[in-house]
């Protein structure tokens, strides 16, 4: 089949997913989680234990920002949020009250800071680049050739960025906040991104020996033909664990996994409608400039 | 034919191993068959021995982050009394690295460490995965943090070791406070130290003695830097120059007033706490993570045949060693580290799936069943290996194991690279040898007949 035919259309339907997703970035940036900013920390004591999810409820409905609600004993709660004034506080134990018909006892009430550091964000991002360095110094050694170390790096720079534009939109227009979780849907991406690129890849080099005198753009539809069904095998047996945990998992992980949703239908996307077109794209340039 | 052999008693052998360390460490047993009765606990004995100086113990549990099961929560109170006012956010922020980087040098990975101020109190909340050594830990967090110079004794030569540096009379009880500057000729930032009258009349005698060598500063026993004096330097005020970014260098600068601004520091509170995430909440994704995995089988079962269904065996045997491998490293469990395992489960169908794609090719060309089999192994190889080692460059620059201060040595992400790496490299062994061994063993007799 010739799928490379159509290869400016994939990359319009990529830039569809981008551009909104870039904008956001630019404009609204994402919403930064508790574990980052710091906020308060609340400790309560009741008379009988306290059901957290229908307290993590009340309190939520009230328009606090709830980062996590652990149980801290027979019947306490710590409860780590938005930061908040003395009055955030009374008007939580307020509702509290109502609601249980008990009056919890206020044990502590903090401020406290980020249990994430900016640092370790900043850290990230280099231990990123670099290792979007190696692979590509490695895959381009492997394959002899740089083109396919670029364009592996760049469809999975395209993953991590329709995954971080879909969370800024999310984050600008439905309040969802990135948090430790989502650091590491990041790097999961990232790696599974290029996992997937590489096999396409393999296919493109094995044909190259085999049949030399092919165009490369055959060579590219060849290969895209062959991994085409084992790609959707593979994913589909990822999408299925991610949707079992998004349908039945706990509401704490549901944006993780979510997450984890987008990247992997991004990446499974890109290796072979992003990577596999660049390199077909690159193969022209670099052939009308001899 | 010998040498397959052997691979297949090898995969038997550690998978009995895997199935045995995996079982709980107690399981009560009650049946009954035909009126008689059977009650008592099986119960596996804890790993306990020793190698000359190296002691070995595991209870061969899971260890689960505090995120999933909790753990112990410790209230440190900041002793301020001895600290200006202007230095008391400095302080406490020195502190707060200071126990951070000890946690991290303990093992005590997935811990969490936060400031937190009330009024004019200084704490640091620290929050530590299960309730094992809990006052070994609060003895370590709550030491206070030593800081003292040391120079090369006369005898050693270029190639000094860490063990050639002499302890001095210089510590960080005469520092008074370091600070990030930058050189006001090349801009560059740099780490300028302010010693008490004292320490400046030692830091004097030290300089004079060492020009032209390294002096190394050390914070608990550990080398933080090793600058080179140029000159001596008698005013009490020195510069540490080098090629640092200006967050090297507010690292330094931290590590330093850990040293010189001491905070004696003592627990106020110390309890047990709840998982972040909410039982009910990890008990709900287990189960959709269970599902999610039975489907995974079903479909390669569905979708292969009889291959999938080996290729099913394999998975299983490498579940039941990741277990293993989670016990006996062991393994702190928590979400982020379940998400690197869920993906290297990914990785391990994944090679599965080449493997039989290719064959399945070869099979319509017409070769025969066992010569395909050869081949699709053969061929999938090549994108096995080149897409795993992708992967494992990840791991390796995010689990950072040679501490490089300009990448994270936080527990959070080298957990996850953690448990990715082990998985891609054992999804390498179960899903290349193991597989490969289980087919050729039950596809050859299949050719016998």
């Amino acid at each position: 089949m010739n799928w490379m035919r159509f290869k400016w259309f994939y990359f319009l339907l990529s830039a569809v997913v981008l551009v909104p997703g870039i904008v956001s970035m630019v404009l609204f940036g994402l919403q930064p989680a508790i574990d980052f900013t710091g906020g308060s920390l609340l400790e309560l004591r009741t008379e009988s234990p306290l059901d957290i999810k229908e307290a993590e409820q009340i309190m939520v409905d009230q328009g606090f920002e709830i980062s996590s609600i652990q149980p801290s004993g027979e019947n306490q709660i710590l409860i780590r949020l938005q930061p908040i004034e003395k009055e955030g506080a009374e008007q939580i134990k307020t509702v509290i009250t109502e609601k249980f018909n008990q009056e919890p006892e206020e044990i502590r009430f903090e401020t406290v800071g980020p249990t994430l550091g900016k640092e370790l964000i900043k850290k990230t991002i280099w231990a990123i680049i670099l290792a979007a360095g190696f692979i590509l110094a490695y895959v381009a050694w492997r394959f002899k050739d740089t083109k396919f170390g670029v364009c592996a790096i760049l469809a999975m720079f395209h993953d991590t960025f329709i995954l971080l534009g879909t969370f800024s939109i999310l984050g600008h227009f439905f309040g969802v906040e990135v948090d430790t979780l989502f650091v590491t849907a990041v790097l999961t991406i990232l790696s599974f991104s290029v996992h997937d690129t590489v096999v396409v890849y393999d296919r493109i080099r094995e044909s190259q020996k085999l049949l030399p005198k092919t165009s490369f753009e055959d060579l590219v539809n060849k290969a895209v033909t062959e991994t085409l069904s084992r790609s959707v095998n593979n994913s589909m047996t990822i999408i299925f664990m991610l949707i079992a945990l998004l349908l039945l998992g706990g509401a704490t992980i549901k944006w993780f996994v979510f997450a984890l949703l987008i990247g992997t239908i991004a990446g499974t996307y890109s290796s072979t409608f992003t990577a596999a077109p660049l390199l077909v794209v690159w193969d022209k340039l670099a052939k009308r400039k001899k | 034919m010998k040498n397959r052999r052997y691979l297949l008693w090898l995969i038997i052998i550690l998978t009995i191993l895997a199935v045995f360390i995996d079982f709980p460490s107690e399981l009560p047993l009650k049946f009954e068959v035909r009126g008689f009765k059977v009650s008592q606990k099986i119960s596996r004995p804890k790993l306990n021995f020793q190698i000359g100086n190296l002691r070995f113990f595991r209870d061969l549990e899971v260890k689960l982050g505090i995120d999933l099961a909790g753990g112990s929560h410790l209230v440190f109170q900041a002793d301020m009394g001895e600290i200006g006012t202007e230095d008391r956010d400095s302080a406490l922020e020195a502190a707060k690295e200071n126990i951070d980087r000890r946690i991290n040098l303990f093992g005590l990975a997935e811990s969490l460490v936060q400031t937190s101020k009330l009024g004019e109190n200084y704490r640091l909340i620290v929050e530590l995965p299960g309730i094992t050594d809990v006052n070994q830990a609060v003895d370590l967090i709550g030491q206070t943090a030593q800081l003292d110079f040391r120079e090369l004794s006369a005898e050693a030569t270029i190639a000094a070791a860490l063990d050639d540096y002499l302890r001095t009379d210089l510590t960080g009880k005469d520092l008074n406070k370091t600070q990030v500057q930058f050189d006001p000729n090349t801009g560059e930032p740099t780490v300028g130290l302010e010693f008490n009258d004292e320490g400046a009349r030692k830091f004097g005698q030290i300089t004079s003695r060492n020009v032209g060598k390294p002096v190394a500063i050390f914070l608990d026993e550990f080398p933080i830097t090793q600058p080179l004096v140029r000159e001596e330097i008698t005013t009490g005020n020195a510069v540490i120059s080098g090629e640092f970014t200006t967050n090297e260098a507010k690292l330094l600068a931290t590590q330093l007033n850990a040293g010189a601004l001491p905070v004696p520091i003592k627990v106020v509170e110390q309890r047990n706490i709840g998982a972040t995430l909410g039982s009910e909440s990890v008990k709900k994704s287990v189960q959709g993570g269970l599902i999610g995995l039975v489907m995974v089988i079903l479909f390669m079962a569905a979708y292969y045949g009889w291959l999938g269904v080996l290729a099913d065996a394999g998975l299983i045997i490498y579940g039941l060693i990741t277990l293993m491998l989670y016990k006996l490293i062991p393994v702190t469990l928590t979400l982020p580290g379940i998400a690197g395992f869920v993906l290297s489960v990914g990785m391990a169908v994944d090679a599965n799936i080449l493997i039989f794609e290719r064959m399945k090719e070869e099979v319509r060309d017409g070769k025969s069943r066992q010569l395909a089999m050869e081949l699709g192994f053969g061929r999938a190889w090549d994108s096995i290996r080149d897409a795993n080692v992708c992967t494992l460059i990840t791991c390796f620059i995010l689990f950072n194991p040679f501490s490089w201060s300009f990448l994270n040595t936080s527990g959070m992400v080298r957990g996850f690279a953690l448990t990715l790496g082990l998985g891609v490299l054992l999804s390498l062994f179960t899903g290349v040898v193991v597989t490969r061994t289980i087919l050729r063993t039950f596809s050859g007799k299949e050719v016998k007949k």
